[in-house]
């Protein structure tokens, strides 16, 4: 009899180890895709903020998401003409963003900034500024990268940025508690 | 409940330039310069704020103490776990 229970006992802890493992930490995954002023406030804010609950970050800038952390003062070598004309009519870093709804050919986006301005909501620069201090975690999708003609040379300087594939977003995602999509 | 209006802050934060997210980052920044016990005010002049900080306590675990309104203004005071 004691013998059974001590097996079971024993049984129920390496379940329990087995879950533990399976168990989402306190980590928040998100993907940064539209690339829209907009959308890409509202990650970084909520970002940002993650940070500040205590809360891991991973985000996954791909495809028009990538646009954003291109660095307006430098430029990729050796690129062909298409990697060029992609380069050329795609926004050049975050200030270039323009928001998804009510652009009206850029008015709309400037009347934004300037309404943020005058009641104190952090620019998307300083977001991103404050991200990097707190640790969030930006990993760029390699193959995006490669598709626009983007060059790591021509990256912002960041101090946690990766370049990655799909796999490693899915082993981050796997591993959160939260997931976005944005 | 303690008498907010009789609590001394060990340090004020002024936040009442930002807006969300920002009261939130600067309390999670200056939290770091009080030592456990000690008490921290947050000034804010952004609504949500009044919700962010309670639940930002209950997360990490400091002790919110409450918050007073003032007229374009609000205080919060919680205490360092």
């Amino acid at each position: 009899m004691a013998n059974e229970i001590e097996k079971q006992v024993e049984e129920l802890e390496k379940k329990i180890k087995q879950l533990q493992k399976r168990e989402a930490k306190d980590q928040i995954s998100i993907i940064a895709f539209s690339g829209d002023l907009d959308k890409m406030l509202a990650a970084m804010i909520i970002a940002t903020g993650a940070r500040a609950m205590d809360t891991e970050v991973k985000m996954f800038f791909t495809f028009w998401g990538t646009t954003m952390l291109r660095d307006p003062k430098k430029s990729g070598k050796g690129k062909n003409f298409m990697s060029k004309m992609f380069g050329c009519m795609l926004p050049k870093g975050s200030t270039k963003l323009k928001l998804s709804k009510l652009n009206m050919c850029g008015m709309g986006t400037a009347m934004l900034k300037g309404l943020m301005k005058k009641k104190g909501v952090p620019s998307l620069e300083e977001l991103i500024k404050v991200a990097g201090e707190l640790g969030v975690e930006i990993n760029v999708c390699e193959m995006s990268m490669d598709l626009m003609g983007f060059k790591r040379e021509e990256m912002i300087d960041y101090p946690n940025l990766k370049y990655v594939g799909v796999g490693s977003y899915l082993a981050d995602a796997d591993e959160s508690r939260i997931q976005l999509f944005i | 409940m303690e008498d907010l209006t009789k609590i001394v802050a060990d340090l004020v934060i002024d936040a009442r330039g930002t807006a969300c997210p920002g009261p939130l980052l600067a309390a999670k920044k200056a939290i770091g310069e009080i030592e456990s016990g000690e008490i921290m005010e947050i000034l804010s002049a952004d609504e949500g704020t009044k919700h962010d900080i309670p639940r930002w306590c209950d997360k990490i675990g400091h002790e919110f103490l409450g918050f007073t309104d003032l007229d374009s203004y609000t205080r919060l005071f919680l205490r360092k776990a």
